[in-house]
């Protein structure tokens, strides 16, 4: 176990007092010090949000990019150097809304990267619109009536999408989080972590007290996450009781990066470049000849 | 009769699926083979199936630089094609088709064209034993009627053929020396244009210029690249798909263009030379993208192939429409690199070149292309595609060691007299950093609300602009200096403008031309002087309004006296430059 004291940045996170996001950068760095992975062998890659902040956050390298477009940030990251540990973080919106169409190809792909989600069902950074996982109804300055979509659901759409590994976690429990965060870094291959998080400002319906009183975790409840309708119909699961823990892990399934030839001899990114040898060139030419 | 040796175009045209293009390719290189000097150019419909297409072949004894607008002899495969392009062939000219084609011949007999038809399906049918032999009897025929020597053609055969099998080589070899017998029996006495292999003919490659531009990019060690498909960029993610084996290239396609940027810049970020390429509408979905390798000072190399918009536009069709887009797309200011390569020689320079200078100036460089070049071959001398001999430019990028020395916490961006901040690839110990899309410090912290800190970032950035400026060229000028008419252009009218200038040269009119491939940031101190000196000066541009020439307003104060544009869709050529300027009574 490495000391949590390598993680610290010297930048104070300008979050919001109460903010779930603490919660979440506290089981992350807590993973990694489990798991002994130091801060220049991990990359951390962001969009744009409140949690996306969390790589400036932590002493690691770290990518915040744009708003939705981390996850192919990350994966192309991750195929010019697949020995650096890849943690995507991003929001709801960022991860499930403006990134839907990476988040749907990626799981397809299944790269060795670990996709945290900070899921507070709330525009944050932007004080407060819907997102795609508000439950219908959901009052907020541009649904005044209440949401007309029904929210969206990230680890039945994973689990039938073809990720490898899918857990939620709760931010009020960074501890077991932690050991979710751990497991999704020890996987080989895609794996989501929805984190359900509270926004202390925006979202008064899904609270801590409100996630408190309906978590669950799945270990102790007898679920195996090999089971796949198993995890569908747990992932199904939202209201008076509401399941955490890993929903679903298949092993064994070859990643993106293992089934690319040019990545057979090392990192592309490692390699010295060196003009071509002339016979390589003749070679090259003598094709169009 | 007046014999002409060597100086002709021939068009072959017909349905997608006919063999138009790759008939085409094989009598191009068969010309080639024989020491010929070729420029060759596709066009094609937006659809798999039917339509009509064409793949035209200028020959000569000397280098081409451009197509010409009509045509000696029309090689047809469908009623269509000799409606279509029928007009295009010059009085004396021959149109060639199988002998059962229905259309109005009177109508092509009326503009002095010479009707060639032949038994092309009976022959294949009766000599190969399959119809679909068809085309490479009309090549044969072709030949005939030229009366180039079968032998070269026959080369070629064997050669395409091979990997089908000695039987398919040895009907097709049949059917193609049957088709020449009869072609130059019927049709070589009446056709006054003829085709003779040169006593010199060394090894030359026959490229277009996205081929040329993808040698460019493995030679330049181009280890990463990411796209979606989009005419007339594919052929590049195709062409590198096709070697990432052989060159260790990582080539992933996309579900979209923003991903295919983003894998680029995560690459890139890591220490991949990438790239991507997309024509314009793809590039409008990079835009955001752009801007964040703008701001996290990532070296990264994104192909625009343009072609008609707005929107869908002509697909397959070029233009040269996008240039301010790209000289300005993105919100905010930061330092970037356009370049546009005229001919396939420069497209292959250019591309190494835009590897290094991304990488010197931690920064996006868009290399401008346009349908026409990305699909146009000339015949190219080893000499010409240097792939061995490449300068390999890194810039300050730190090394292992140099990073093991640091005595000082690592500055991703530190504020320097060039602008340019060592970097480091996310790994090393000591290399390790924040980049985002925030305004931020030498750190690379977030500090997105400081005024001081702002100037200085920012400052820092536009320091590099300015800097790059000196790592470009300006014009190449080409023609008599204290000519009274000067062209202007860049990318791809190129060849075009060479050709105008000879002609009016040797009509007598004193003219040259100004070509820029470094178009940004603007290399004005090399080329204002000399768009000073010209006395007329005209703007030649494929696109409705002279971007160009207002960017050169901008930047230099002269206003084009004449603008010679062209956006039909079609390319530029001599022929049109030098209608316009006729028509315009620019000269004498």
């Amino acid at each position: 176990m490495l000391d949590l004291k390598v993680y610290q940045s010297p930048i104070k996170p300008t979050w919001c007092p109460g903010c779930g996001d603490y919660g979440i950068l506290n089981a992350v760095k807590n993973a990694l010090a489990q798991l002994e992975i130091r801060p220049h062998e991990v990359m951390f890659v962001s969009g744009i949000g409140c949690g996306s902040k969390l790589p400036d956050y932590m002493n690691a390298n770290g990518f915040t990019t744009i708003h939705g477009r981390s996850l192919p940030i990350a994966m192309g990251a991750k195929l010019a150097n697949p020995d650096l540990q890849v943690i995507c973080v991003t929001g709801d919106g960022d991860g499930y809304g403006i990134g839907g169409n990476h988040f749907l190809s990626i799981m397809r792909r299944n790269p060795d990267l670990v996709h945290v989600v900070e899921d507070n069902m709330v525009y944050g950074l932007t004080k407060g619109q819907y997102s795609p996982t508000s439950p219908h109804g959901f009052v907020t300055s541009t649904s005044p009536d209440g949401s007309i979509e029904v929210a969206f659901n990230p680890v039945a759409t994973a689990i039938n999408g073809g990720a490898t590994f899918v857990a939620r976690g709760f931010s009020g429990d960074p501890k077991h989080l932690a050991t979710l965060i751990a497991a999704a870094v020890r996987h080989r291959g895609y794996a989501l972590v929805d984190v359900l998080q509270a926004c202390v400002v925006y979202n008064k319906i899904n609270t801590y007290d409100f996630y408190r009183q309906r978590v669950y975790k799945l270990e102790e409840a007898g679920h195996d996450p090999t089971d796949r309708d198993g995890a569908w119909r747990r992932a199904q699961e939202w209201g008076e009781r509401i399941p955490i823990g890993v929903l679903y892990q298949v092993a064994g399934q070859p990643t993106y990066e293992a089934q690319v030839n040019a990545l057979a001899a090392g990192p592309v990114a490692k390699r010295p470049l060196a003009p071509l040898t002339a016979a390589q060139a003749n070679a090259l030419r003598r094709e169009f000849v | 009769m007046a014999r002409h040796v060597n100086d002709m175009t021939i068009r072959l045209a017909g349905e997608a699926g006919q063999g138009v293009e790759s008939g085409g390719e094989g009598f191009a290189r068969a010309l080639s083979h024989g020491g010929l000097w070729l420029h060759t150019f596709p066009e094609y419909m937006s659809r798999i199936r039917g339509g009509l297409n064409f793949f035209q072949i200028r020959v000569s004894d000397r280098p081409l630089w451009t197509h010409t607008e009509g045509t000696h002899l029309l090689l047809a495969f469908s009623a269509e094609a000799v409606g279509e392009y029928g007009p295009h062939i010059i009085p004396g000219g021959a149109l060639v088709c199988d002998d059962g084609l229905k259309f109005d011949q009177d109508a092509v007999a009326r503009r002095g064209v010479q009707l060639c038809p032949l038994p092309l399906a009976k022959i294949a049918q009766e000599t190969g034993g399959n119809k679909i032999m068809m085309n490479t009897c009309a090549l044969g025929a072709t030949a005939g009627i030229t009366e180039y020597p079968f032998e070269f053609v026959a080369d070629v055969i064997r050669k395409n053929f091979a990997r089908k099998g000695d039987a398919v080589v040895q009907s097709n070899l049949k059917v193609a020396e049957e088709g020449h017998r009869v072609g130059r029996e019927r049709y070589a006495a009446a056709f006054e244009w003829k085709l003779a292999p040169l006593d010199s003919r060394p090894e030359r490659m026959l490229v277009h210029g996205n081929q040329a531009f993808a040698m460019g990019a493995i030679a330049a060690g181009c280890r990463f690249m990411s796209g979606y498909p989009m005419t007339p960029a594919s052929s590049i993610l195709e062409f590198m798909a096709a070697y990432q084996n052989a060159y260790d290239i990582v080539v992933k396609q996309t579900e979209d263009e923003i991903a295919a940027i983003g894998f680029a810049i995560g690459a890139a970020h890591a220490g991949a030379r990438a790239m991507t390429a997309t024509s314009g509408g793809g590039f409008s979905l990079m835009v955001e993208s752009l801007g964040l390798a703008g701001m996290a000072e990532i070296p990264l190399v994104i192909v625009e192939a343009q072609r008609p918009g707005p929107s869908t536009g002509m697909p397959t069709k070029t233009e040269q429409g996008d240039l301010l887009f790209a000289l300005f797309a993105s919100q905010g200011e930061f330092p970037r690199i356009v370049l546009t390569p005229g001919t396939q020689e420069q497209c292959f320079q250019t591309a190494v070149r835009a590897f290094n200078l991304a990488e010197k100036w931690q920064c996006p460089v868009i290399v401008m292309t346009e349908f026409y070049l990305t699909t146009a071959m000339r015949p190219l001398a080893p000499a010409d595609l240097p792939i061995e001999r490449v300068v390999i430019d890194r810039g300050e990028l730190l090394t292992s060691e140099q990073l093991d020395a640091l005595s000082e916490p690592y500055l991703r961006y530190r504020d320097t007299p060039s602008g340019i901040s060592p970097r480091a690839l996310p790994g090393h110990p000591k290399g390790v950093y924040q980049a985002c899309s925030d305004e931020h410090d030498e750190y690379g912290h977030f500090e997105d609300e400081d005024a001081a800190n702002r100037l200085r970032m920012a400052g820092k950035r536009l320091r590099k602009f300015r800097n790059i400026v000196d790592d470009l060229g300006g014009p190449e000028i080409y023609g008599p200096e204290g000519a009274e008419l000067t062209l202007m252009g860049w990318g791809s009218s190129y060849g075009a403008m060479r050709e105008a200038v000879d002609r009016l040269n040797a009509d007598g009119t004193r003219a040259n031309l100004l070509h820029f491939v470094d178009v940004w940031p603007f290399p004005e101190a090399k080329a204002a002087p000399l768009i000073e000196a010209a006395q007329t000066l005209v703007a030649v541009e494929g696109n409705q309004t002279g971007q160009f020439a207002h960017l050169v307003r901008a930047m230099t104060g002269r206003r084009a006296d004449h603008l010679v544009l062209r956006w039909d869709g079609r390319p530029l050529s001599a022929d049109y430059i030098l209608a316009h300027l006729k028509e315009a009574r620019v000269h004498a």
